[in-house]
């Protein structure tokens, strides 16, 4: 064993498409989580309504 | 003189056959149960690593297969390591014993999530500089995974020479997370931005988006990285029992009974790759410097992330929770805390730091899934 530039040269797409890779299915990932939160909040008056009642 | 020779040899001919290599692995099994023991390092995986190292490195050992003798460790190795079940078993009741909550609550936490995982991409050039083969570099890599389960899935599906070396490393610096990264974040942090704070606002999280949000990860995360699927998948799958609400009781098997029983497997199992002529070489000593640069740079990560993101933001970003995004949960969460403690007692970023730290663990899944498909096996 010992140090190889070329096996180390050819990584660095891998590096380069692995972030970009983790980074755009996290992005979709948080964008399904805004629209989930959004679809499935309840309305504002409905929690003023809950609120009242209590 | 000759009839007791005779009469001894059965019980001590075996001694001629012990090796000094092998003396040295019981004294490596002996300090991983001593870490267990009186340094609580992850005692539930480096007491039976420990042990198992002990056990396959007795001379001659009845634990290993011998031409047609099988071993029960080898056994135990075939049936639920080479096959990867048992790394997925035990995803299913991680998936069980996670609260999603603090994530679903403030999505953008998963960034730093994601931002956590350079460690990884840069060991694996790192290791490759230094000689490994891509395979084994890609294994070395995942100890930035700061995931047991994940990196034992990775290093096997490689089918990688040092899953021993690996799998100790992996789960020391899981231990060692409180020791490791307060001085990277220190070194880039100022106090000024240590010291800056982010109030938690309690937001409702529905019954429907605990439900969904497994659902979707595995499907987005499964399109993307489709060799993922599996470890996600389970993932998520344990993920699922515990949100629905319907199914408590499997919830409660998978947390404790089904996590436990695998663990208790596990660390004894890896021991299989614990023997000593393929443990003790320079290349083990190599892979235990570089899973130490893979947390290194997994908390810089992070790090550097959030005060990337601060240039950009009007509410502060304190940068130090980006350092939690690393899988080892719930240590790293903690060490930002107490740091955060440390600078200013009123400044409380608990469930920020655990919202990125539970980020970690599903970044984690998926960055190993985009090595699984980035690199041929």
């Amino acid at each position: 064993m010992g140090i190889n530039v070329d096996l180390f040269l050819q990584t660095l797409p891998i590096m380069a498409k692995g972030l970009v890779g983790i980074f755009i299915v996290t992005g979709i990932i948080i964008l399904c989580i805004y629209i989930l939160n959004k679809a499935t909040s309840r309305p504002k008056k409905d929690k003023k309504k809950d609120d009242a009642g209590k | 003189m000759e009839s007791i020779t005779q009469f001894l040899e059965p019980l001590f001919g075996n001694f001629v056959n012990l090796d000094i290599k092998q003396v040295i692995m019981w004294v490596i099994g002996g300090i991983l149960i001593y870490l267990a023991v009186k340094k609580d390092m992850e005692p539930t995986l480096l007491l039976p690593m420990g042990f198992g190292a002990i056990l396959v490195n007795l001379p001659l050992s009845g634990v290993i297969t011998r031409g047609d003798e099988v071993g029960v460790i080898d056994l135990l190795f075939d049936s639920g390591i080479a096959n990867e079940l048992f790394p997925l078993l035990l995803f299913v009741g991680i998936g069980a014993m996670i609260d999603f909550g603090p994530l679903l609550t403030n999505p953008k936490l998963m960034l730093f999530g994601a931002a956590a995982q350079f460690g990884i991409f840069f060991t694996l050039s790192m290791a490759a500089l230094f000689g490994f083969d891509l395979k084994d570099a890609a294994s070395i890599a995942i100890i930035g995974a700061a995931d047991g389960p994940t990196s034992i899935y990775v290093a096997n599906y490689f089918e990688s020479n040092y899953l021993g070396a690996i799998i100790v490393a992996a789960y020391s610096y899981m231990a060692l997370v409180p020791i490791v990264q307060p001085p990277v974040i220190k070194l880039l942090t100022t106090k000024k931005e240590r010291l800056i704070r982010m109030p938690y606002e309690q937001k409702e999280v529905s019954k429907t988006t605990r439900i969904l949000f497994p659902i979707i990860v595995t499907m987005i995360t499964g399109i993307f990285a489709p060799k993922a699927v599996a470890l996600i998948g389970f993932l998520m799958f344990g993920n699922l029992i515990r949100e629905c609400g319907v199914l408590n009781s499997l919830s409660d098997t998978a947390q404790n009974v089904l996590a436990n029983l695998i663990t208790l497997l596990l660390g004894i199992t890896i021991a299989a790759r614990m023997q000593a002529d393929a443990f003790l070489n320079p290349q083990t000593l190599l892979i235990l410097a570089l899973g130490l640069v893979a947390f290194i740079f997994d908390t810089a990560g992070g790090v550097l992330f959030a005060k990337f993101l601060n240039l950009f933001l009007k509410k502060k970003i304190n940068p130090m929770i980006g350092a939690s995004g690393i899988s080892a949960f719930p240590m790293s969460a903690r060490v930002v805390h107490k740091m955060g403690l440390a600078e200013d007692k009123q400044n409380f970023l608990l469930m920020h730091s655990i919202g990125v730290n539970v980020s970690g663990q599903i970044a984690s899944v998926i960055a190993g899934g985009l090595i699984l498909n980035l690199i041929a096996r």
